[in-house]
């Protein structure tokens, strides 16, 4: 009897074993591996209507003070017009707005962080911000060609806990290495920047310069010391699914959808609540802001919950 | 017998794990995970007041293209702008399946004032009734219908008039441009055809909105004011970047404007009716921004009030 029950008892140990060891190279996954706790993060998605409406005046007041947003907009002297119309356009938006460049210009107001690597300069821009982040708690990391509506980046974040590490954007894959695309824009929480300029000091994990024999792009860079302080790249999406980080401009947007779906153009392209677009030039960038804050239909309303003011002094928004 | 439970056990042990596995997971998982509700982002948007105001205000367009321009041009403006008209006309030289009403003309530039001239003369046999206002545009024209209506709202169609960008050139008082867009009164119709009719207008040239404005001028239709309540214009000539860069185009006609022309966020209303030049992408474009990208919570500045109110004085309101 016990000899039986002891074969038994050792089936059932070799059983268990087998299924561990198998999960564990990943061969077989019943949603166990750490990518699930990844994948039930990696979608991003705003608060639905309803949700919002449940929150009191208290607690709308509380958010709006709470998701104040630091532009952290990377800027060359090489291409001056482009520090100029970010600064002219979508940036006024922002809680407050930094430009940093690689080397300082005449006209160019921006903080000059002497770097000419762009790894090393992202990473002596985001302690600067972190270290002037003020009250602010949410960083976005704009390339020069990129347009942010801010209003939409804070009704992604509006209820998330900025004390919470969060890195949003449209994420790719590199490997085995998620990471968020430079070029259609970065949300960093402050946990987060923090959790990385900790990490900056982790010169084995983290280098300032890269050792190897090929240049790892920064956005890769990013991603390996924020996930090496744990911390994972979400993708921004709307309710819908669609993407609200673009790194085309809304044109070229267009005419793929104008191939790809010649019923519903519109429908299928993009998000009505989409937060950047990018590979603008200047003068697309300022009739966007006709097209965004400005151009609309008579009658329609939106029922939002919530109120952001246009910026003082501004005569394009 | 001792095999068969020890087969047993790994078995048991395998799925117990297992299930050990998944749902530990899975519970930690839905902790985290946010109420994804699925509901439809643009249900924020409500447009009763749209919808009210075109039972009230109806318009008829009427699109002048050709055969040719049909597949390459016309069915984007069909599937955009021209789905908020009350009524809409394609006018061609051809009668065809579009469907386009086929016109006794051939096509041309020289043509262009006989294809004006034979089309309201079939929207005056066929249409008087089918609605108050009759909208004239060209198959590169985007229009804003919502707008249109907020403006016509505050005027009588039995009074002689006309609207659409003026111009102050060569006629006394000015007429409007055709690729802008204009749109007559119902009085303004018959007055046109007892013109034709009795002689008084003729084919004067082939300049199709300034030979209707000649016509307009002699019949006693007056050219109309439609800026905005901050003397924007609404009808505009070109494309929305040649309006808001300065300068946005060196093209004579610019210069042409009735009232004192502004370049930059100066020149366009919010609440803009028309443009000009807009190609098939930008015709989605425009959609896109118009009906779709919004800026959640923002505050616009142009706040004139919502009302169904039409005899409210539109210069102070």
């Amino acid at each position: 009897m016990l000899s039986e029950g002891s074969s038994f008892l050792k089936g059932m140990v070799l059983g268990g074993v087998f299924c561990l060891i198998l999960s564990l190279l990943g061969t077989f996954s019943p949603g166990i591996t750490s990518q699930t706790e990844q994948h039930l993060h990696h979608h991003l998605k705003p608060l639905s209507k309803e949700e919002l409406q449940k929150l009191s005046e208290n607690q709308m007041s509380e958010v709006t003070q709470q998701v104040q947003v630091y532009c952290v907009i990377m800027v060359t002297p090489k291409i001056l017009v482009y520090w100029a119309t970010a600064n002219d356009t979508w940036s006024k938006h922002c809680d407050r707005s930094v430009f940093y460049s690689s080397e300082s210009a005449k006209a160019l107001e921006a903080v000059d962080l002497q770097e000419q690597d762009e790894w090393a300069r992202l990473r002596k821009a985001l302690l600067h911000a972190y270290e002037n982040a003020g009250g602010l708690r949410w960083f976005f990391i704009a390339r020069p060609t990129t347009f942010a509506i801010i209003e939409n980046l804070k009704y992604l974040v509006l209820v998330k806990d900025p004390s919470e590490p969060f890195y949003i954007g449209h994420v790719q894959k590199s490997g085995e290495l998620e990471y968020v695309e430079y070029e259609s824009g970065i949300v960093l929480s402050y946990e987060a920047l923090k959790r990385l300029v900790g990490m900056f000091k982790d010169e084995s994990k983290c280098p300032e310069r890269a050792h190897a024999l090929w240049k790892v792009s920064e956005e890769k860079q990013l991603a390996t010391c924020l996930k090496y302080s744990g911390v994972f790249a979400e993708n921004g999406e709307d309710a819908q699914g669609k993407e609200l980080f673009n790194k085309k401009t809304v044109g070229m947007l267009i005419s793929d959808s104008m191939v790809q779906n010649p019923n519903d153009v519109v429908e299928a392209c993009c998000s009505d609540m989409a937060i950047t677009f990018s590979g603008m030039n200047p003068s697309q960038m300022q009739v966007m802001m006709y097209g965004v804050y400005r151009l609309r239909p008579y009658g329609h309303n939106f029922h939002d919950s919530l109120t952001f003011l246009p910026p003082k002094g501004s005569d394009n928004d | 017998m001792g095999q068969r439970l020890f087969i047993c056990g790994v078995f048991l042990g395998f799925s117990l794990v297992l299930q050990f596995l998944k749902t530990g997971f899975q519970i930690v998982g839905e902790d985290q995970n946010g109420v994804y509700t699925g509901y439809n982002v643009s249900a924020w948007r409500t447009d009763n007041l749209a919808k009210q105001l075109s039972r009230k205000v109806r318009v008829l367009c009427w699109v002048m293209t050709a055969p040719q321009y049909l597949k390459t041009r016309t069915q984007h403006v069909r599937a955009t702008w021209a789905q908020h008209c009350n009524a809409v006309l394609y006018m061609s030289s051809e009668t065809s399946d579009f469907p386009t009403v086929g016109l006794n003309v051939s096509e041309g530039r020289d043509q262009l004032y006989w294809k004006t001239i034979r089309a309201l003369q079939y929207i005056h046999t066929h249409h008087l009734h089918t609605a108050d206002w009759f909208l004239k545009a060209d198959d590169d024209t985007f229009v804003v219908m919502e707008n249109l209506r907020r403006f016509l709202c505050r005027q009588d169609t039995e009074q002689p008039v006309y609207f659409g960008h003026r111009f102050r050139v060569f006629i006394k008082q000015g007429y409007m441009s055709g690729g802008a867009g204009y749109v007559l009164s119902r009085e303004a119709l018959r007055r046109f055809i007892q013109g034709f009719s009795s002689g008084r207008c003729t084919h004067t040239s082939s300049v199709e909105d300034l030979a209707l404005g000649q016509c307009m001028e002699t019949m006693g239709v007056k050219a109309g004011d439609s800026r905005d309540e901050e003397q924007r214009e609404a009808f505009n000539p070109f494309r929305p970047d040649q309006h808001l860069l300065n300068p946005g185009t060196k093209k004579p006609t610019f210069e042409y404007s009735y009232y004192p022309k502004i370049r930059g966020p100066g020149c366009c209303s919010d609440f803009a009716i028309s443009f000009h030049y807009i190609r098939p992408e930008q015709m989605y474009e425009l959609q896109y921004y118009t009906y779709h990208l919004h800026p959640f919570g923002y505050k616009y500045r142009f706040n004139p009030a919502d009302t169904l109110n039409c005899t409210a004085d539109y210069s102070h309101s």
